[in-house]
């Protein structure tokens, strides 16, 4: 099975929209994962029927026992995350600070704290027409995405019955998360657009994909709105060797299309169609070649 | 007074709407702009200006192979799992840290001390006269977004008025950025996935307990999906932002719409005044 992220480093590029169009297009067998756990949009254009879900659980979170805690603070001076708070009457952790590190129940003289799981989020096994895709839902405001990323590559990894290929949708930056993604991966698509903050944030997710994988690609989205800003990216590629196998054009029929919930399909014959088509074809030349 | 600019989705407008926000007010104050969105920072990129730059690291431990005996209590102390501790040697994977604490505290025989490990820096300029921009940039490779956010935040704690601009998303890089802040401008597209992100942000603030507001950039006049989610969450619709070439062009190269066209100052003068008696903070 060949390994495909398509990253950006700046959010908004169109990644989603591309990676949707890409599991419609790509003549090859397909398990699909959706890695931008804390903003899951890969689901809204595939429609999927969910196969099953299972709840996920991040770090523990510290708990303190009203009825045994003392108030000595010790848990308060120690906890670098300023996690616990409240009086000497009661302290209280805030879980969404807490990073599960236990410090607090190593230093409470009279073991008055526990960790405890906690559900974070869930991770969900589905199908779709173009086949069986992994993805999350964080909880909002919980920690863990790095964590949940690899769960849910597990998960897509797990279902697998022999797919040519994997198709990961990943989240913007360049932390936690993002590593989380690229680790592993055969290929990487970075969506770009011709902005300065598109170009800067290019650059920097490129510098952390190429200690995974020297397979870098990249694809312009809506390059028309600035052609001379696309030229310079596309100088910089020749002068990282990356190469450039899509160029998008703005079109206001993508939009429709999200807003209809639908992926760019095979017989979309709009301008942007016919760019993601031969995007399409681009790598699939590159994912077979050795 | 703290203004978190947020949105769940990326690529919606935040930087813009911060950048603008910023730039307006500090025509006839002083307003402090935090970039902690240091995964992908791109504040600068519309303020170029020389600034001071400070480092910031995370203690991390250091192994007195002298001293310990490998007995292998730290690495059972560690809920990272960033020691693996062998017969004969310790392994440390830094990149796992998370600069806790729990080992030096749990070795029995005092053979571990911390030293500061560079995850990343701040830099500080005077980009317009009353404007500071404090960025802060998470080193190329590093996981850890938490403490390069914190100690941008840091910088800024005292001054009265500060802009933060967050990392889309609604994990950790976010509580982070909104911890502390009086109110959040939620910025959104009228998309089903601006939409479903933009209820996703608004229940991280809400959870927070934060007062929050929606902008909605780049509309075509499909905004009715939005407008019905702002009203049922009763988040008031702070601005609408038209989809134009000419914005998005002005935008893309790096430069400010407030000063292109000047229209766009009164409405961010607007938008600074609903911001401000939406948080109930009195200035």
């Amino acid at each position: 099975m060949i390994r495909v992220a398509v990253i950006s480093g700046k959010g908004g590029t169109g990644k989603t929209m591309i990676t949707a169009a890409l599991a419609h297009l790509l003549p090859k067998s397909l398990i699909l994962a959706d890695c931008d756990v804390d903003a899951a949009n890969l689901g809204i254009l595939l429609a999927p029927k969910r196969i099953w879900m299972r709840p996920f659980y991040g770090m523990k979170t510290a708990v303190i026992d009203p009825d045994l805690c003392t108030g000595c603070r010790e848990c308060d001076i120690h906890c670098r995350f300023h996690a616990v708070g409240g009086d000497e009457k009661e302290y209280r952790v805030n879980p969404i600070r807490c990073e599960g590190c236990a410090v607090c129940v190593q230093v409470c003289p009279v073991s008055a704290i526990r960790m405890e799981p906690r559900i974070c989020g869930e991770i969900c096994l589905s199908s779709t027409s173009v086949g069986d895709l992994a993805h999350a839902r964080l909880r909002p405001g919980s920690g863990n995405s790095g964590l949940l990323v690899h769960e849910v590559k597990k998960a897509a990894f797990q279902a697998d019955k022999g797919s040519d290929l994997l198709l990961a949708d990943g989240p913007p930056g360049t932390g936690c998360p993002l590593i989380s993604t690229v680790t592993g991966m055969d290929i990487i698509l970075v969506i770009t657009e011709p902005s300065v903050s598109g170009f800067h944030d290019l650059k920097r997710v490129v510098s952390v994909a190429r200690q995974y994988t020297r397979r870098i690609v990249l694809a312009i989205n809506r390059f028309d709105l600035d052609e001379s800003m696309t030229e310079e990216i596309e100088r910089w590629c020749q002068e990282e060797g990356i190469a450039v196998i899509g160029k998008v054009p703005f079109d206001p029929a993508v939009i429709d299309a999200v807003r209809s919930r639908r992926a760019i399909m095979r017989s979309d014959s709009f301008p942007a169609a016919q760019a993601v088509q031969a995007l399409a074809s681009r790598l699939i030349q590159v994912a077979e070649a050795k | 007074m703290k203004i978190a600019v947020a949105s769940g989705k990326g690529g919606t407008g935040k930087t813009m709407v911060a950048a603008n926000l910023a730039y307006t007010v500090s025509l006839t104050g002083d307003v402090t702009l935090v970039d902690c969105d240091v995964e992908e920072p791109n504040l600068h990129l519309f303020f170029p200006s020389p600034g001071t730059v400070t480092t910031v690291t995370v203690p991390v431990p250091i192994f007195d192979e002298q001293i310990c005996d490998h007995c292998g209590t730290c690495a059972e102390s560690c809920q990272f799992g960033a020691i693996t501790v062998l017969r004969d040697r310790i392994l440390f994977f830094p990149e796992l840290c998370h600069s806790c604490g729990g080992c030096t505290l749990a070795c029995p025989k005092g053979a571990i001390r911390e030293e500061p490990a560079r995850v990343g820096q701040v830099v500080v300029s005077h980009p317009a006269p009353r404007l500071t921009l404090i960025t802060g940039i998470l080193d190329v490779g590093k996981p850890q977004a938490s403490p390069v956010i914190n100690a941008a935040k840091e910088m800024a704690k005292d001054d009265d008025l500060v802009i933060y601009d967050a990392a889309p998303g609604t994990a950790c890089a976010v509580i982070e950025t909104l911890d502390g802040s009086d109110t959040c401008i939620l910025v959104t597209e009228s998309t089903p996935f601006g939409l479903h992100d933009l209820r996703l942000a608004a229940e991280v603030a809400d959870r927070m307990g934060i007062p929050s507001g929606v902008v909605i950039n780049r509309s075509d006049g499909y905004d009715t999906k939005t407008f019905e989610f702002s009203a049922q969450h009763e988040l008031p619709v702070l601005m609408t932002i038209p989809f134009d070439r000419k914005i998005a062009a002005i935008q893309n190269r790096g430069d400010l719409i407030c000063r292109s066209e000047p229209i766009w100052q009164e409405r961010f003068t607007d938008l600074f005044a609903r911001c401000l008696a939406l948080s109930g903070v009195r200035t």
